[in-house]
């Protein structure tokens, strides 16, 4: 613990690039995995086959897709965001096929029958009542990807991981145990303030369309 | 606003991805005003026939006009703001109350808000929904009727000139459906609403309609007034469906009579 409370400047900034590092790939992720989820959710054969090539992603192990990526992109942050991007996948559609799937058909019918545009039913009739689940499955990857993410220590991303990486190099359990709790904490934050978003996301759907 | 006509001319249309037609080489003149009940049994095409008129069924073959312009010419999008549509799951917006679902078709067509906020009073009035009341609730904290009436008035809102509705009283018990029978019977009337209404229920039909057209294995197979229909039923398929009920009003002089 002695690092911990040596160094808390030194340990502040790696969680900042961490946390960064992290921000950036889920945004990139849900990028991705929104369109794709909202494209796919309500064809039953597209949505199992596009699920189970993520599941099957999300199935290799982490170094060994570093190692890869390596071989492609290179040194730094640039693997580690791909990997992050890569394994976000699979959590990320697969909720919001649920959350869109959670909505009766009937809504769809009715929101096609009346003139909607495709962009109109998705922005007024599914994206908001599919957002619960779909926050609920940013949560769980977020999480998930804080810890992942300190594998970047060994590809030279900087974050929490460095830290990790050299206590390890170092045989110095300090640094080691500095980072896992920087780390771990990091991601109870974050799910505690996601899960905070969530809830918001829950009520807001109760007074929608009061105002 | 009064309503438009429909013509439909050798449609045919498959439902979904299925191998055979639901609707097979279809030809229907409706003027307008006019109330048509779509009848048949369940799997004779008439919804399928129902939901190529709003585009909702692409069409193998034939031509759709309204008001004499091919449906296929038109943006499909703007087409349907034109046209009403309620259907018997209803379809309620479930993170919008009341007010919001009725509003939708007018304020995608821009109405400006004071309009909209009018015109959501009115719809609620006109189905019986006191709009003090019923404004701001939920779709779920509506029961069958209520949201059946719901689905009406969203359907009637931005005052369409052809009004399309499968079932909308389904899932309702007798003496509610009668009573929404009568209410949409006089508003449609009075506004001059073109309505295509599908049921299985012949005594709705019967009620309803100017004309019946009773659908068999995708085609229709009588197309005519409810007594015609009743006094010339034009085959025994026709005279079977509508006999069930005869059998109904024969025991009941009888029972009458005793």
């Amino acid at each position: 613990m002695s690092y911990l409370f040596a160094h808390p400047a030194q340990v502040a900034i790696l969680a900042g690039t961490h946390l960064a590092l992290v921000a950036g790939a889920l945004a990139t992720a849900l990028l991705i995995a929104l369109p794709l989820g909202l494209a796919i959710a309500r064809n039953e054969r597209a949505s199992r086959l596009v699920i189970g090539a993520l599941g099957a992603l999300y199935t290799i192990p982490s170094l060994a897709l570093l190692a890869l990526l390596v071989e492609v992109v290179g040194l730094g942050p640039a693997p580690i965001f791909v990997a992050l991007v890569i394994y976000a996948q699979f959590v990320l559609v697969r909720n919001v096929v649920a959350g869109v799937r959670g909505i009766d058909p009937a809504q769809r019918d009715a929101a096609i029958g009346m003139g909607m545009s495709a962009l109109q039913r998705i922005r007024r009739v599914e994206l908001p009542q599919a957002l619960p689940v779909i926050v609920g499955g940013v949560r769980i990857a977020a999480v998930a990807m804080i810890a992942l993410a300190t594998l970047g220590g060994y590809v030279g991303a900087g974050g929490l991981g460095s830290l990790i990486f050299i206590g390890f190099t170092l045989h110095h359990n300090d640094e080691i145990v500095a980072g896992s709790i920087a780390a771990c904490s990091l991601a109870i934050a974050v799910d505690l303030a996601l899960r905070l978003f969530e809830r918001f996301t829950r009520s807001y759907q109760q007074v929608q369309g009061e105002a | 606003m009064s309503g438009a006509s429909i013509m439909l001319r050798n449609v045919s249309a498959r439902y979904e991805d299925a191998t055979q037609l639901a609707v097979n080489d279809v030809n229907l003149d409706v003027r307008a005003g006019e109330f048509i009940t779509l009848v048949g049994p369940s799997g004779s095409g008439k919804s399928t026939l129902l939901r190529t008129v709003n585009r909702l069924v692409p069409l193998e073959q034939g031509r759709i006009e309204l008001d004499g312009v091919d449906i296929a010419t038109l943006d499909p999008v703007v087409m349907r703001r034109g046209i009403g549509y309620a259907i018997q799951a209803v379809g309620l917006f479930a993170h919008m109350d009341v007010a919001a679902n009725v509003a939708i078709v007018p304020s995608l067509l821009g109405w400006d808000c004071a309009r909209i906020e009018r015109r959501v009073d009115e719809m609620l009035e006109l189905v019986r929904l006191d709009p003090a009341r019923y404004r701001h609730r939920r779709p779920s904290e509506l029961s069958g009727g209520e949201a059946q009436r719901v689905g009406v008035a969203r359907a009637l809102a931005a005052q369409p000139r052809v009004l399309l509705m499968d079932e909308p009283f389904g899932a309702l018990d007798a003496i509610v459906r009668h009573t929404l029978q009568r209410e949409l019977h006089e508003i449609v009337r009075s506004a001059g609403t073109t309505t295509l209404f599908v049921t299985h229920d012949v005594n709705e039909s019967l009620l309803l309609a100017d004309r019946i057209a009773v659908l068999r294995a995708g085609k229709i197979e009588q197309c005519a007034p409810p007594l015609e229909i009743l006094a010339h039923p034009a085959s025994d398929y026709v005279h079977k469906l509508f006999a069930a009920d005869e059998t109904i009003a024969r025991l009941r002089e009888e029972a009458r009579r005793q």
